[in-house]
């Protein structure tokens, strides 16, 4: 593809700095967080205004190019990757926070504005936006709606469906679809929710209402440290049975906690089967009362406890967690990082299962479990120079997710489809349920020129495979926290 | 041949005849409007738990359970549904909750029915047997259909089963109750939805706000005081409003009409009952919606009607969706989903 009429259009409706072709202009954006995954795209474009967006739409349902929507490029699963013969939509210019509405407890944005940005803008005012990936201080809210984003208090808070009240959408047909807004009910169909981890396979998202919640008056920090791993797994499950919803529920195991302490000396165990993180929020009683409770739990269950109260203790503890994924890079060249959730009840068995996978590949895997919602993210270390050895691991990484399908849980828990778990989806969806998202897509995209070949496999090619993979510790935009 | 087997051959074979189905649960919810269909599809017999682990904090049931039968297993183990749907005389299924989507007093601070959904069984026009989402809290596996489900009215498909949501009952709860006019309602609810006070429902009817506070005892005695509220309200008043039994729709038969009113929304309504921290009010008759909100009109007899209608661009791709799942039109004719 290098039509020049195009190229020629494009250049006519938006400012020239807003549209990148060649080699050099476009190399940035050839990859998302997914890195193993990379194409030349086409033409770049970056619209300052949603009049720009239509008119990019408009010129690409004319010529027939397709568009990959892309925000700040940190996902994890490839969705963002652009297509050598398509158009590249980028709406990192598109910033501007439009209007924070302080007696609705709402801000709306534009689909560029950081996820960190949204918090800052209205933490004067007691409030904030409570999703929080671990990439909040790149990724995008329209980002965050494409993929149903999470992030470590999703437990308690829920995750983009559950914060996000409205969207305005423009589709490739040329329409524009206001979904929601500041109203708790809207009539017809849920579209809103259809939009929410859709992958850019139904629309261009140009504007996003989001709630806003005020900052909890109070928090608190335990590190539970387990000698045996089962119980750890138990004490999450009787921390629920407590009837406590705590804001945030990690779990490490070994290899973890000794890579997380040797980078980032967090104080942690190295000795220790596993942790449990556990921060309560809420109002001062709330907490007091939950962390006896929950310190008790723990007790129960065989741990050491550990309570932080103050912000630099927990922290220091939080920065552990945090540090876990960059901290694989000194265990191994490489990791393969895997994003399935299962029931809570199934987490000893499924590690266990792992383990023995782990040992009939030889390869090590490290574990690091939002345990709180179930989403566990196994580590597989590896080295890329030794011949084979990618692919055992992707192999592996397969082999894992079928074991959380089986379980009853999900091949992706919060990094999305993308390319990367296309051929997993035909392990846990049937033909029929396929070609039921296929016909859902249609009714959106009737062209399927929105992110062709993404999120959904087709029936004919259920084999494809990828990975995200991390090679020499080597990740774009290394300086931010990811998962 | 299970109950399942026999919504999935009943759905298949009007796809086939081109004929079609009224989906019916408890038929509770009169209220939404009659339905048509050349046969009517009853999920009632479809009914019991599947699988209830108070530590997953996930309940999955057959449709046809009723949601009398769900909310008394999860009070055993002092659990709940969060979206605390109503119960038209006490009747109702989960797969009627789901389709019709409506949430109870707590929605504004527990989410409505589509938040706590998690993953549904599905027959859809074709009589395909489809399942989506799953059981566990984060799954970004395909479209969440799921989700869609929820509000559809049945016009997507047949709700087999669903997973669903469930959350801890609170330690302890309070009624509040403080005489004021509507105006002082709106101030004080708007100020203390800036304030992270365990509120988790609020009504005002005739000069009248009521405030439920719940959670610890200790915070929920301290935001007693910072409410500033200190009389006692009927703690049975929830219910009632939640199941139309208060006297507000005793005393409305007849049509009447839901506001949806924007957040921080100060729009004043006359003679009405106003839940949900203000974004919920209840009125007698058909009135028009202001600016940026929407009006439900229930009429005996006749479909739910919500103004402003959609616009055209909506309309298209609802029409395709229904399209996409019920392509011989078998579900629920007349119904606007």
């Amino acid at each position: 593809m290098s039509n020049p009429k195009v190229l020629a259009r494009l250049r006519a409706s938006l400012p020239t700095a807003s549209v990148l072709t060649g080699e050099h202009a476009v190399r940035p954006f050839e990859t998302d967080g997914l890195t193993a995954i990379r194409e030349t795209p086409w033409v770049v474009v970056l619209p300052e205004t949603v009049e720009q967006v239509r008119a990019v739409l408009a010129i690409c349902r004319e010529y027939r190019v397709p568009v990959v929507t892309r925000g700040a490029g940190t996902g994890l699963s490839g969705g963002a990757r652009p297509l050598k013969d398509g158009v590249l939509l980028t709406l990192t210019k598109m910033n501007r926070i439009k209007e924070v509405d302080l007696d609705a407890c709402t801000a709306t944005l534009e689909p560029g504005v950081t996820n960190l940005a949204i918090s800052e803008a209205v933490r004067d005012h007691g409030l904030y936006y409570a999703p929080d990936p671990s990439s909040q201080l790149a990724c995008s809210i329209g980002g965050n709606v494409a993929e149903n984003s999470g992030g470590v208090h999703c437990l308690k808070y829920g995750l983009t469906v559950h914060n996000v009240i409205g969207l305005k959408v423009e589709t490739f047909e040329g329409d524009e679809l206001v979904l929601g807004g500041k109203t708790l009910e809207s009539p017809g169909l849920d579209l809103l929710a259809i939009m929410m981890g859709s992958e850019g396979m139904l629309g261009v998202v140009t504007e996003v209402t989001v709630k806003l919640l005020p900052l909890p008056v109070a928090k608190t920090v335990l590190l539970g440290s387990f000698g045996v791993l089962e119980d750890a797994g138990r004490a999450v499950g009787a921390i629920i049975a407590e009837g406590i919803i705590p804001a945030g529920l990690e779990m490490m195991d070994n290899p973890s906690i000794r890579a997380a302490e040797d980078f980032a000396a967090a104080g942690y165990p190295r000795d220790a089967a596993a942790i449990l993180l556990c921060e309560l929020d809420g109002t001062a009683e709330e907490v007091a009362a939950d962390a006896h409770r929950v310190q008790a739990v723990l007790t129960s269950h065989g741990a050491d406890v550990r309570l932080a109260t103050d912000a630099a203790d927990q922290e220091r503890l939080w920065k552990g967690r945090k540090a876990a994924f960059p901290a694989m890079g000194r265990l191994a060249p490489d990791y393969y990082c895997m994003d399935g959730t299962i029931p809570r009840a199934k987490l000893a068995e499924v590690l266990n299962g792992i383990g023995e996978l782990s040992g009939q590949f030889g390869l090590r895997v490290a574990n690091v479990f939002h345990a709180g919602d179930g989403n566990l993210h196994p580590l597989i270390l590896f080295d890329a120079n030794v011949p084979g050895q990618l692919e055992q691991a992707e192999e592996l990484g397969d082999r894992i997710l079928r074991l959380c399908v089986d379980a009853g849980g999900t091949v992706t828990g919060e990094h999305g489809v993308g390319v990367e778990k296309l051929n997993t989806m035909c392990v846990q969806f049937n033909d029929e349920e396929l070609t039921q998202f296929h016909a859902l897509k249609g009714a959106f995209d009737p062209d399927g020129l929105m992110n062709p070949g993404k999120a959904i496999p087709t029936l004919a090619r259920c084999s494809e495979l990828g990975g995200m993979r991390v090679h020499q510790g080597r990740v774009p935009h290394p300086e931010l926290e990811r998962f | 041949m299970d109950e399942a087997d026999r919504i999935q051959i009943a759905v298949a074979e009007c796809h086939r005849l081109s004929s079609s189905l009224a989906i019916v649960g408890h038929g509770s919810k009169a209220l939404m409007g009659p339905l048509q269909g050349a046969d009517t599809l009853s999920t009632q017999s479809l009914a019991g738990i599947i699988d209830y682990r108070p530590e997953e904090l996930v309940v999955t049931a057959w449709a046809g359970t009723s949601l009398a039968e769900l909310t008394e297993v999860l009070a055993e183990k002092r659990q709940m549904l969060p979206f605390d749907p109503p119960r038209f005389d006490g009747a109702g299924t989960l797969g009627g909750a789901l389709a019709s989507g409506l949430s109870g007093p707590a929605r504004p601070w527990r989410g409505s029915v589509r938040d706590a959904v998690l993953g549904v069984e599905i027959v859809n026009g074709r009589g395909q047997r489809l399942r989506f989402g799953g059981s566990v809290m984060k799954n970004v596996a395909g479209y969440d259909v799921s989700r869609l489900m929820v509000g559809a009215r049945g016009v997507l498909g047949v709700i087999l089963s669903a997973s669903v949501r469930v959350l801890p009952m609170p330690e302890t709860e309070a009624t509040l109750a403080v005489a004021c006019d509507a105006g002082e309602a709106g101030r004080l609810v708007r100020d203390w939805a800036r304030r992270p006070l365990p509120i988790t429902a609020t009504c005002y009817y005739e000069d009248t706000l009521h405030l439920r506070l719940s959670g610890s005892a200790a915070s929920v005695a301290s935001a007693r005081s910072a409410s500033g509220l200190g009389e006692s309200g009927d703690p049975l008043l929830w219910a009632a409003v939640r199941d139309h039994a208060h006297p507000f729709f005793a005393d409305s038969a007849g049509t009447i009409t839901r506001l949806s009113l924007p957040r921080g929304s100060r729009f004043e309504v006359e003679d009405a009952l106003i839940e949900w921290g203000g974004c919920q009010a209840w009125s007698r008759g058909s009135i028009e919606p202001p600016d940026g909100a929407f009006a439900t009109t229930f009429a005996p007899g006749r479909q739910a009607a919500t103004r402003p209608v959609s616009d055209a661009a909506t309309a298209k791709v609802t029409a395709r969706l229904k399209d996409a799942f019920d392509p011989s039109g078998v579900f629920n004719p007349g119904v606007e989903g």
